[in-house]
């Protein structure tokens, strides 16, 4: 892989229907990347999904990969989406289990710094939410590590491009 | 015909292909398919049929990988539709080979499948696999109709699909269940696909570009591929080289794309492409490329090609363009046909007599040379020179196909394609086994022309029990066998590249292919030396039965010259 391989996002508008994560993700692999991360769900219309992808690649594999997706018959439009031109979000659940010596004011105290949520609260344990860019994300995953951190859910990256931005390219 | 009626869905399959104008499929029934196969009993046409009636005919393959050869062979010959059919499971296993063939060399197949019931998908019932999943890979695109009144639209789909912007092959998968199920249905007049629609016509600024690029070089070739026979864009091809009097190469794929015996023709470039062909491409200082991926048989090692020569690449798939070549000055996606019709339209207006005296001078000289650098030696038969008389010995409308390995490639340096249409090859997929099979459906598209499929030992046996459909189903063609006991291209590399080292290489005197031919009711004859062959092919290209010739060559024979895997297109090894 080249000089110019970063993490790439890709947006793409699809058929809502049986088997088209199926063609994409084949897709994919056939073409030998690996997926950092995918999130589907439905869009703004009836009948369609909009799917939102990261892989690492340089530009031309990844200028192809777009190439080929716009190919498929169940991809209504695709189209690279850049960190600085888009609004990127992920979520994620994490779970803390705290314990001698954490006290469960200092995992507060981490979650409240991140504006973070509690959404579940046991005896032994407690539940956070927190949404922001993957660097955040990673960040927080990262601190939390040292305050009794159990479990983590992760959505990955969905992303819409901004309106304000720069030009944006797209694959026709 | 009315377009809404109360059918099952078996009925509803052969109603869907009729409207597509289908006159014959490929095909084998088992469990999963029986109601289409039940339907299709229906047609007195179905039963039997002379070969030159245009009717509704069914033909009964031995394999089902051989059903999507011929389907595949018949798309080819036509420029229609090739049809197959198998049943689910292994039926539908079986297929995959000729699809994944069909996929690589961009030829519209459609394949219907038998699926178990739809209530018991997933539940790993008898002879159950998941064949859409499987087809994916290899197919445009799988539908699995799970309604009767699906069953038009996912037919009326896939030859949509498989016929319009880059021809490949789809497949329907439809469950027993719903084949034996009645429904009103209706039968759609077209298709429409929001991000799918057939090429828009040719751009025509980047059409000026490429005029004005072509206008001002002083030694352009024209290097042509598969699209250009799949576009049917034959004579416009021969208009343009002509107009520009510009030298023809073409890719493996493109074999026969132009007159091989044309002043301007140099032949095919490539792993066995011809050594000074190869050579001159670096020379030209302008390569338009019209329906090529250069795939690395065809370019050698992409950085090595043609480094000081500007590229214009045309093709009818955008995710070609930029692929295995990143660097063309142009690029344009269209239909190979439409693209030189606006090409000769934009160039007419402004072309004045086209001066290259030198230039094509220099490429006769390499077109002459490149039809004599070789020829065999010792006591037994040459198989490039029995390739090199086979041309002679056979009337150019001749359809011929070939196997995979040395025979082929003896095809491509010394077998002269003249007319359009009558060289089909598995040059993708590079499957052995494709060429009998598809010359019995070549046949079945073209009966008036005699059919030869140019075989090799080896891959003769991956598909001779079609043996069995060409008497059976009276489809005489031509078997040469080209025997060298041996699988030649692998002991060849293994000769120049593993020490000669012949690790399962070897076949031995075993079957007997002419008593094996005899066997199924086929003619047969072995010969010993080029007469003996004339004579035979004489008798077999007007014999009203499949004849199989049987001719010992060398065992140690190369195919040269030969570029290495990873060499630079002129880095060639002569001998």
């Amino acid at each position: 892989m080249s000089e110019d391989a970063r993490l790439r996002i890709i947006s793409a508008l699809v058929e809502h229907k049986p088997s088209v994560l199926y063609r994409i993700t084949n897709l994919i692999r056939r073409k030998s990347f690996n997926i950092e991360s995918i999130v589907a769900g439905p869009a703004e219309t009836a009948g369609l999904a909009r799917i939102t992808f990261t892989m690492f690649s340089d530009y031309s594999r990844f200028d192809q990969m777009m190439k080929n997706i716009d190919n498929l018959i169940d991809v209504r439009s695709v189209e690279p989406l850049e960190e600085r031109d888009a609004t990127i979000r992920e979520l994620a659940l994490v779970k803390f289990s705290p314990g001698a010596p954490v006290t469960r004011p200092e995992v507060m105290s981490l979650v409240d710094t991140f504006r973070a949520n509690v959404v579940d609260i046991s005896p032994d344990t407690l539940t956070v939410e927190i949404s922001g860019d993957s660097d955040k994300i990673n960040a927080f995953i990262d601190l939390a590590r040292n305050f009794g951190l159990k479990k983590v859910a992760r959505t990955g990256a969905v992303a819409l491009a901004r309106e304000m931005s720069a030009k944006r390219s797209s694959v026709g | 015909m009315l377009n809404m009626a109360k059918m099952s869905g078996a009925q509803a399959v052969v109603e869907a292909l009729q409207r597509e104008g289908v006159e014959v499929v490929f095909g084998y029934p088992g469990g999963a398919n029986m109601p289409i196969y039940d339907a299709m009993y229906e047609f007195e046409s179905f039963r039997h049929t002379p070969l030159n009636e245009v009717s509704f005919r069914h033909i009964l393959a031995r394999h089902e990988q051989s059903a999507a050869h011929m389907a595949d062979g018949y798309a080819r010959a036509s420029g229609k539709v090739g049809v197959c059919m198998a049943t689910s499971g292994p039926g539908a296993t079986n297929l995959m080979t000729g699809l994944a063939t069909a996929y690589m060399d961009s030829s519209p197949v459609v394949a219907i499948t038998g699926q178990v019931p739809s209530y018991m998908i997933g539940s790993d019932a008898f002879q159950e696999t998941d064949v859409v999943g499987m087809a994916t890979s290899v197919t445009k695109y799988a539908f699995q109709p799970l309604h009767v009144r699906d069953v038009p639209y996912s037919i009326k789909a896939a030859f949509y699909l498989a016929t319009t912007r880059r021809p490949q092959p789809v497949l329907v998968d439809i469950p027993k269940d719903v084949q034996q199920a009645e429904e009103d249905v209706h039968f759609p007049e077209s298709i429409d696909f929001p991000n799918y629609r057939p090429l828009p016509d040719p751009d025509p600024m980047v059409v000026k570009t490429i005029s004005r690029a072509i206008l001002s070089a002083q030694r352009p070739v024209i290097l042509a591929g598969g699209g250009v026979k799949m576009a049917n864009a034959y004579l416009e091809l021969q208009s343009l080289a002509e107009l520009l009097v510009a030298p023809v190469v073409t890719s493996f794929m493109g074999k026969g794309a132009f007159p091989e015996n044309h002043p301007l023709s140099l032949g095919c470039m490539g792993m066995h492409g011809s050594e000074r062909t190869n050579k001159l491409i670096p020379e030209s200082d302008l390569l338009l490329v019209v329906g090529s991926r250069l795939s690395d048989r065809t370019t050698g090692k992409i950085e090595k090609f043609a480094p000081n020569t500007k590229i214009i690449h045309i093709d009818a798939d955008k995710a070609e363009i930029g692929k295995n070549y990143k660097l063309a000055v142009v690029s344009l996606v269209a239909d190979a046909k439409k693209a030189l019709q606006a090409l000769l339209h934009e160039l007419g207006v402004g072309i004045i007599g086209q001066q290259r005296d030198a230039w094509v001078k220099r490429a006769h000289e390499v077109v002459v040379m490149a039809m004599t650098e070789h020829d065999g030696n010792g006591s037994y038969l040459s198989g490039a020179e029995t390739v090199r008389m086979l041309r002679r010995f056979l009337p150019t409308k001749a359809i011929v196909t070939t196997e995979v390995g040395q025979h082929q490639m003896w095809c491509e340096q010394h077998f002269q394609v003249i007319e359009p249409r009558t060289f089909f090859s598995s040059g993708g997929l590079g499957t052995m086994g494709f060429g009998f099979p598809a010359a019995l459906g070549a046949k079945v598209a073209r009966p008036d022309v005699p059919v030869v499929d140019v075989a090799g030992d080896g891959s003769f046996l991956m598909t001779e029990n079609s043996l069995a459909t060409s008497i059976e189903e009276h489809i005489p063609v031509t078997v040469v066998i080209l025997n060298n006991s041996m699988l030649g291209m692998v002991a060849q590399w293994q000769r120049f590249f593993y020490n000669r080292r012949y690790s399962a290489v070897q076949l031995g005197k075993s079957p007997d292919f002419v008593k094996l031919a005899e066997s199924y009711g086929a003619e047969a004859v072995r010969v010993r030396n080029l007469p003996e062959l004339e004579t035979a092919v004489n008798q077999a290209i007007r014999s009203p039965v499949t004849t199989v010739i049987d001719v010992p060559i060398s065992p140690e024979e190369n195919v040269l010259p030969m570029l290495p895997p990873g060499a630079g297109i002129k880095e060639m090894v002569v001998g």
